[in-house]
């Protein structure tokens, strides 16, 4: 239940200050996203970049990168996943407390990337983890990364505290421990978390070759 | 700079019992090089290294390559009776050339300082075939810098060093079983969602769409 905008002012006006728990819950939330400090592969030298003096991330509130999982906030996936480290990362982000985000920064965290087709290169961390925000480009700019952050703020702020829409670490039934997938013979077993990436329609392949699936 | 023939001649004259036979690079660049036969391999090796005036004292790369077994058309000429004479006829047979892997490996001298090298001398072993026999001398205890480069040969080819210090899988994990540089190599099929699909994925898409429409049909 929100307060009215104009009622807000005019009591502002007065010296009363007045809000509902969920705002200023989610505006605690949102201004205060510590990231992780890892980076995979080249997007990550752009992920430095946004956080230096130029673009400036800590404009958002997210200036500290803690190199601990445990202190760590949102995982930015800054770079391809090989086949070889996606348990490495299914496992910090499992060590992350509640409430955590996940931005999948580059086509290579979204997909697989220009690597896809590679025997080693796992097709997009969403298949073992769930993602907030997906961002394309490769690598994507410093800007498209701050774009991403205000995403994810937003998606932070219009969140409620109560109902099916609640975040994950209000519903004490949700799944908070996502399984580490193992290293087998021939590729990760399972190769996806069918929880989490659920599996889409096929891909319908007309004659003419367009994809009207 | 010595060429390879240059350097087959020498090792021929040191060693008289070495197998090592000339390989053809019949490109521009006539990069030709040498091939050792495993069992004589690592003398040879030794000897490249401590020989004074070659002195090809740092292999700067190693590498694999898989050769598979190939089908071969050859012209052969064999002499026939037609209508009663003697003739010879030209006949094309088929037969099946054995397919073996290769490690390969690229060596310069440190000591006369790359000043009369135009280019690296190149030696090569080949496994007896791709299957069982992929057993070639590891040459990590002449030229030190090979051992990371020969693990990555066993990690992506499949081929055994043998003498080498410590041979595990480098890149993939220890559990993996293939060898995913070989030709043969089938990747896992996790290519289910594919928004645009095209070129080897599209007919992977086909496929499974006919394969569902069998199956509901």
């Amino acid at each position: 239940m929100a307060v009215e905008t104009d009622l807000k002012i005019e009591l502002g006006k007065q010296g009363v200050f007045v809000t509902t728990v969920s705002e200023i819950y989610n505006w605690g939330r949102r201004n205060s996203v510590w990231p992780m400090q890892f980076g995979l592969a080249c997007c990550a030298i752009e992920m430095i970049a946004t956080t230096m003096a130029r673009y400036d991330l800590a404009r958002f509130g997210a200036e500290v990168f803690r190199p601990s999982p445990r202190q760590a906030d949102l995982m930015i996936i800054s770079g391809t996943i090989t086949k070889k480290m996606a348990p490495q990362v299914v496992r910090l982000y499992n060590q992350m407390a509640e409430p955590r985000y996940v931005i999948a920064m580059g086509a290579c965290a979204i997909s697989g990337g220009p690597f896809k087709q590679g025997y080693n290169v796992l097709k997009g961390i969403d298949r073992y983890i769930p993602v907030d925000v997906h961002i394309p480009g490769c690598p994507p700019r410093p800007e498209a990364l701050i774009h991403a952050f205000m995403t994810l703020q937003a998606r932070i702020d219009a969140q409620p505290l109560t109902g099916a829409e609640r975040p994950r670490h209000l519903d004490a039934e949700a799944q908070g421990f996502f399984p580490i997938p193992e290293q087998g013979a021939h590729d990760l077993e399972p190769p996806v978390n069918r929880l989490v990436w659920p599996l889409p329609a096929p891909v319908t392949v007309s004659k003419s070759g367009e994809n009207c699936g | 700079m010595k060429t390879a023939e240059e350097i087959l001649g020498i090792i021929k004259s040191a060693l008289p019992d070495a197998r090592v036979e000339l390989v053809q690079n019949p490109s521009p660049s006539a990069q030709h090089s040498l091939l050792l036969s495993p069992a004589s391999a690592v003398a040879v090796a030794s000897f490249l290294r401590d020989d004074r005036e070659l002195a090809l004292d740092y292999c700067s790369n190693a590498t694999g390559v898989d050769w598979p077994g190939k089908e071969v058309t050859e012209k052969v000429k064999v002499t026939r009776l037609v209508e009663g004479v003697e003739t010879v006829v030209e006949e094309t047979v088929k037969r099946v050339a054995p397919g073996y892997l290769e490690a390969v490996y690229h060596l310069y001298s440190m000591k006369h300082a790359h000043r009369e090298i135009a280019g690296p001398v190149v030696l090569r072993m080949r496994t007896a075939n791709r299957t069982d026999q992929v057993q070639l001398p590891s040459l990590t205890p002449v030229w030190r810098s090979a051992e990371f480069q020969e693990r990555e040969i066993f990690d992506l080819f499949g081929i055994v060093f043998t003498g080498h210090p410590d041979l595990r899988r480098i890149l993939m994990w220890d559990e993996f079983e293939d060898h995913p540089m070989r030709r043969d190599y089938v990747d896992p099929d996790d290519y289910e969602y594919e928004p645009t699909p095209h070129d080897e994925v599209l007919k992977r898409a086909e496929t499974s769409k006919s394969a569902q429409a069998g199956a509901t049909a």
